[in-house]
């Protein structure tokens, strides 16, 4: 990655995220070198992914419909999926209906264009944001810094990863990397150059912190004059959005501003407001492991006197109208950002967020991300493999996501692009391997070869090889074939057949 | 034009689906609106508010509710008070007496004299036992949504016939109000996070105590 210093001709209004793009990330295997040896970050992770699991399986156990509630999630988001043309119009007339304009968006630029010039209508030179991943995705921030805008990120864990000049790695606890006296040092460094300094005898305690992040955004709140959201859900027969969130920064968000601009991905529409107690009970219990969220705000476009006069909504399409095209993959787009499968994943807890290269990291970003930005990238066409298949992600997602299922079909569709662009090492490979099967005395032939090798060798298993073998060897002992080969120890009728025993089952037994 | 675009691109993308009506192309199986057997959910409400670090305080008849509240706010050393209009005056009465100062949002309190202010008192519209979750719809015993965040503390008195056993119960008893356009906000204790370390902590953005008043 080439980190160039770009010259800055004018001072940046918001702290600048780390160099360079998302999208140049190495592919996955290459990428996990640099946190696998960041003993702190296993250590935060370990801690963090442990405890919210353990919350998690406490209270879906406590109930005996969680299954059921499961099911319905899946059926009721299928249902919108497979007309979200029917339902998008029907949300967008309640929507215009109860005094919002709405907004569609086919690209992340387009999106980015919108938001901008309604922000820049205003007239006013900072907004503030409530956590959203679909604005994470387009990366809105970076667009209103270029347009002369700052964007506050006010929930805390947000607000970490901006003012430490970072990234999110986590979609739920976006600073899950972070451990406490971490937090306290970028507080102490970074809040006095951007609004109310942290105070100097900060200690590392959560509760202080969270004071000092009180204290730092409170101002801001009060003083803004727009507001940016994402929603969780957005209810198609009333027009009324969703946002669920613990601290009480998104009800500042959604209520103090004159302007409310709510940017959201198509695939978060639910056909009814009954609908909403499916996946307010799924929600929360998949995703901090409560029984239920400390708040959820749903409004309904403009409310006379109360909150936000003038209400936005901007549709983003984004790719999302592409992953709809696979009736396999699209199974991705049920899902409601929860975390669990992150959370439960092993391959995740060790090497954190930021070795997947995209906002969407864990087991959803790797069947998400490539389907979202395509697989052009080497980043993109590694994540499909970035999972041992375990499963354990698909037994907790709250809307029965196949994940396992959609990485060996994305992986299908990765090899098969290969192959169609240069039908090289794999298919030869292939090749070969199918003429020596292909008849038993060739497969028999080579079978006696490959015994040799561990005689000359002195070895019974290989560790690391050269190309093109390393990709299998590195991660992997490759073990050798044993001296004799079955068919060879067939023949020499030396074969005590264990399916024959001589002695009767019973007295076998201890 | 992007909308023409986005729901042509969806259309195209659809082609596997033949069945126009939704609820024919995927059933649904769930029972909506159902109550969960729960035996005592004025008892399991209490119990799981408490849970999230609130305090819950218990009043016989709606008589007692001037009292709880002129010595929760005592608790708190709240000083001010902001009384919606569709507040029933009794509540807040012996507070004042106290020498809690009330303050009317009317004409609408401005975000910077709202955040001077120590407590808010609203009433809600329904309880959720299975959740300790508490539902407001904002009308006028409850008043704008920016009432009940912005002071640092929130007393909120609710009937037991407002407590439900659960979600999809309290879905049914809100639906009517988001019907009619009233904005709702489901609270579950005090704000909180468990941003740093997944260590919960009460009280961030929103009301640092929240005190419930249970009535009945």
């Amino acid at each position: 990655m080439t980190t160039t210093a770009l010259p800055h001709p004018t001072r940046r209004l918001t702290p600048a995220p780390p160099p360079g793009d998302l999208l140049d990330t190495p592919k996955f295997p290459k990428s996990v070198k640099r946190y696998l040896g960041n003993s702190q970050l296993r250590a935060n992770l370990r801690h963090a992914t442990g405890t919210i699991r353990a919350k998690r399986a406490r209270v879906t156990a406590e109930l005996s419909n969680w299954e059921q509630l499961r099911q319905a999630g899946e059926a009721i988001k299928n249902r919108t999926a497979r007309h979200l043309d029917v339902y998008l119009e029907q949300l967008e007339a309640n929507l215009i209906a109860n005094g919002a304009q709405v907004h569609w968006a086919s690209t992340a630029a387009e999106a980015n264009r919108i938001v901008v010039d309604l922000v820049k209508a205003k007239g006013v030179s900072e907004v503030v944001k409530v956590k959203s991943m679909v604005t994470q995705e387009i990366e809105l921030n970076e667009a209103l810094e270029a347009a002369g805008v700052a964007a506050w990120e006010t929930d805390l864990a947000e607000l970490i990863v901006q003012l430490g000049h970072d990234r999110p790695s986590h979609i739920l606890v976006p600073a899950i990397h972070r451990n406490r006296s971490e937090v306290r040092e970028i507080f102490l460094q970074e809040m006095k150059l951007y609004g109310r300094a942290a105070p100097k005898d900060l200690s590392d305690n959560p509760p202080d912190l969270a004071g000092a992040a009180r204290a730092h955004l409170r101002e801001k709140f009060m003083r803004a004059k727009v507001g940016i959201s994402g929603a969780n859900f957005m209810v198609a027969d009333s027009g009324t959005l969703v946002v669920v969130e613990s601290e009480g920064n998104g009800r500042m968000c959604l209520t103090l501003p004159e302007t409310l601009i709510s940017v959201v991905g198509i695939e978060k529409t639910v056909p009814t407001l009954e609908d909403l107690e499916v996946f307010l009970q799924l929600l929360p219990r998949s995703s901090t492991g409560e029984r239920m969220n400390p708040y959820t705000s749903m409004w309904t476009g403009v409310t006379p006197g109360d909150g936000p006069q003038e209400v936005h909504v901007v549709l983003v399409d984004n790719g999302r109208t592409k992953v709809l095209a696979d009736p396999i993959g699209r199974q991705a787009l049920r899902c409601i950002r929860c975390s669990a499968c992150m959370n439960i994943c092993p391959v995740y807890e060790r090497v954190g967020g930021h070795a997947y290269g995209s906002v969407y990291p864990g087991p959803i970003g790797a069947i998400l991300t490539p389907q979202l930005r395509g697989t052009a990238s080497a980043i993109d066409q590694s994540l499909p493999y970035a999972s041992s298949l375990c499963g354990a992600c698909a037994d907790v997602c709250p809307v029965r996501i196949p994940i396992p299922e959609l990485l060996v079909h994305m992986r299908h569709r990765v090899v098969e692009e290969r192959k169609r662009k240069h039908p090289g090492l794999e298919r030869t490979i292939m090749k070969v391997g199918g003429w020596i099967m292909g008849r038993g005395s060739r497969f028999g032939a080579v079978e006696k070869l490959a015994g040799k090798a561990r005689g000359i060798l002195r070895k019974d298993k290989l560790g690391p090889m050269p190309w093109p073998a390393s990709p299998w060897t590195n991660a992997r002992d490759l073990p050798l074939p044993p001296a004799q080969s079955f068919r060879d120890w067939w023949k020499s009728g030396q074969a005590d057949n264990p399916f024959v025993s001589s002695q009767p089952a019973e007295e076998a037994r201890p | 034009m992007s909308k023409s675009d986005i729901l042509a691109r969806i259309r195209n993308s659809l082609i596997d689906v033949t069945q126009d009506d939704p609820v024919l192309d995927v059933p649904v199986d769930w029972q909506y609106g159902q109550a969960t057997a729960v035996a005592e959910p004025i008892e399991l409400f209490i119990e799981r508010v408490i849970d999230y670090k609130a305090t819950v305080v218990r009043a016989a008849s709606e008589k007692d509710v001037p009292r709880l509240v002129a010595e929760g706010l005592a608790q708190a050393q709240a000083t001010s008070l902001v009384v919606p209009a569709g507040v029933d005056p009794a509540w807040v009465a012996q507070a004042a007496q106290a020498g809690v100062e009330l303050v009317q949002d009317d004409p609408p309190l401005s975000h910077q004299r709202l955040n001077e202010i120590s407590a808010v008192i609203t009433a809600s519209v329904v309880g959720m036992a299975e959740t300790g979750t508490i539902a407001l719809d904002h009308r006028g015993d409850q008043g704008r949504r920016e009432l009940s965040l912005v002071p640092d503390m929130h007393v909120c008195v609710i009937r037991t016939d407002q407590i439900v056993t659960d979600v999809p119960q309290a879905m049914a008893r809100l639906a009517p109000s988001l019907r009619q356009h009233q904005p709702v906000t489901w609270i579950s204790g005090p704000s909180a996070t468990s941003d740093i370390e997944l260590s919960r902590v009460e009280g961030v953005h929103g009301p640092r105590t929240l005190h419930v008043i249970v009535v009945g």
